[in-house]
């Protein structure tokens, strides 16, 4: 079994969880001595930096979200002055102000380190050739992937993002054996090595890939595997926190270790800020431990995920995380079950076998919730016959609870009688008067 | 011996019926036999018309899921105990029923029947070793 650094990877729990505390405390008391933001919200609560004395006491500390990074744009979050920071990075603010983090020295180091041990977990060596396809720039792919490989000492083929016929001539001419880029970045490269330049993907040599920035589900693994003959990891990580690197899976295929000597993580109830029990899905919040330029305390990432319960076979202490199952901005929760539209968008897709035009409706008529799914009658499955049709409804509701767990009510409704909207649908109709 | 009926999804909101109605009359498309399936949420509007390939075509483009499917058109003697006469030999003949609506029109002293069972051909030769009249398409639109 490789690591990057055994040490720290292999770190035994207690050690792990007392070198943390540690770390805690330090970053908690830098952040409020340096930071007027952090200050003012410790202070509001009535919280001083000294009252951290366990792990769990965490917990008193107010979060930090993307809305406070974006009122004090561009700088405010820094800890340090301009002259200690030597690299700065932005996420695009499409949703509104970008996010602006800065790094010192330190933090690249930090940031060098974590991504190196990425890369080694999921078999890296410096014998590989790595194409890395994430965009170069204020966007933190591109260049966070270089750091890791060139800490390694991979041979990097820096192509970035796009000009896929260039991507796929390099991937054959160089004999690249490892790529990163996002997941569906990587299906569009083998449809168009296949059906535009005639190359069968799995004749290049890539071995391995590390594929993440986006949402993706075991199928698309499975289909990235088989198409170019590789074996596909996730990985993690958000411009806020370092970029990529904070966290990534093993050859386990089986969750993504957290660093957790720089990065600590909670899982929490995103309606109560509640911690939630291993095993639970929840919302990701993390602290880092050790960056200088922008710390973050409690940053609520809107990342639906869960750790997963009992030790790794590869040895590496931090805890996993199962792969991104959602944002808590499109989660819906109906009678204390979280649930997200593309899962019943899922289960109407297994049964009908086209891709549904759907609506999800919830009311809450007798103080309980109901959740009522309108399907659009497609063609393909209408029926002259009664029976059928309820079948085809019964089948429905059948599928969609056991994707998500619990009953629903569904409705066949004419087609194009929902609304259409350029590109994202509006799925979801909240009638509870909750919001 | 099959004729083809068309049927149509109709959501059970206030004047789809109307409006599916409209459609087939601006076609000029003629309603031969008429009959609504209903459930609490939705209903099955299915129709034996003069022009079955044209009235699909009005619907859709209104915007309905239409489904041409075949079924028969048996004429019963009318009088007490007509249709019971050719429900019997079906049943002898183990032949199950799906549905049955009535044509607005009489052919000759005869009222005719729409018909459609769990297997239509084994129907067809049963009424006609019986000395049943079943109606082919061309005698159905020209009613």
């Amino acid at each position: 079994m490789n690591y990057w650094n055994k040490d720290m990877e292999t770190l035994p729990m207690e050690k792990l969880r007392e070198l943390q505390l540690e770390r805690l405390k330090a970053i908690v008391k830098y952040a409020y001595e340096r930071v007027p933001f952090y200050r003012k919200k410790f202070d509001e609560v009535g919280i001083k930096p000294e009252d951290i004395k366990s792990l769990e006491d965490i917990r008193y500390i107010p979060f930090t979200s993307k809305a406070d990074l974006r009122e004090v744009y561009p700088f405010g979050m820094f800890a340090l002055p301009l002259s200690e920071i030597v690299e700065i990075h932005s996420s695009s603010g499409t949703t509104g102000k970008p996010v602006v983090m800065g790094y010192t020295r330190r933090d690249l180091e930090t940031w060098k380190e974590v991504m190196a041990r990425s890369l080694v977990a999921f078999g890296v060596t410096k014998e590989d050739i790595i194409q890395i396809a994430y965009g170069y720039g204020l966007f933190t792919g591109g260049l966070g992937f270089h750091y890791g490989a060139l800490t390694l000492g991979a041979t990097i083929v820096p192509a970035s993002a796009g000009n896929t016929r260039r991507q796929i001539e390099l991937m054959k001419d160089f004999g690249t054996t490892v790529i990163a880029c996002t997941p569906s970045y990587a299906l569009y490269l083998a449809e168009y090595a296949k059906d535009e330049m005639g190359i069968d993907p799995r004749t290049l040599k890539l071995r391995a890939g590390s594929f993440g920035a986006e949402m993706w589900t075991e199928e698309m693994r499975r289909e990235i595997e088989n198409r170019f003959g590789l074996k596909a990891y996730n990985v993690y990580g958000l411009t806020e926190i370092i970029g990529p690197g904070v966290a990534h899976e093993c050859l386990e295929q089986n969750g993504l270790h957290i660093w957790e000597d720089h990065f600590y993580p909670e899982i929490i109830d995103p309606e109560t800020g509640e911690p939630l029990p291993e095993g639970t899905k929840g919302e990701l919040v993390l602290t880092t431990l050790t960056k200088e330029g922008v710390p973050m305390i409690r940053f609520r990432t809107r990342d639906i995920t869960a750790f997963i319960p009992g030790t790794c076979p590869c040895g590496r202490t931090g805890r996993r995380i199962a792969r991104i199952q959602g944002r808590t901005d499109d989660m819906i929760k109906v009678r204390g079950v979280m649930l997200f539209p593309y899962q019943i968008e899922k289960a109407i897709l297994e049964v009908q076998g086209v891709e549904p035009h759907y609506q999800i409706i919830l009311t809450r008529p007798q103080h309980l919730d109901e959740i009522e799914v309108q399907v659009e009658m497609s063609k393909e499955v209408f029926s002259d016959d009664v029976k059928t049709i309820e079948n085809l409804r019964k089948k429905l509701e059948k599928r969609i609870e056991e994707t998500v767990g619990i009953r629903v009510k569904v409705t066949l409704v004419e087609p194009k009688s929902l609304p259409r909207s350029e590109g994202k649908a509006k799925r979801v109709i909240d009638k509870r008067g909750l919001i | 011996m099959k004729i083809k009926q068309i049927s149509v999804f109709l959501e059970n909101k206030k004047g789809r019926l109307y409006e599916a109605l409209k459609a087939l009359a601006d076609a000029g498309v003629n309603i031969r036999a008429l009959s609504i399936a209903d459930t609490s949420d939705f209903g099955i509007l299915r129709m034996i018309v003069n022009n079955p390939e044209g009235a699909k075509k009005a619907l859709e483009d209104a915007g309905f899921t239409t489904k041409i499917s075949s079924v028969i058109a048996v004429a019963v003697k009318d009088r007490p105990g007509g249709l019971a006469e050719v429900l019997k030999i079906l049943y002898d003949g183990d032949i199950n029923v799906e549905y049955v609506y009535a044509f607005v029109e009489k052919s000759g002293e005869e009222a005719l029947v729409v018909l459609r069972t769990n297997n239509l051909d084994k129907t067809i030769d049963l009424l006609k070793s019986a000395g049943i009249k079943l109606l082919d398409s061309s005698a159905v639109e020209n009613l």
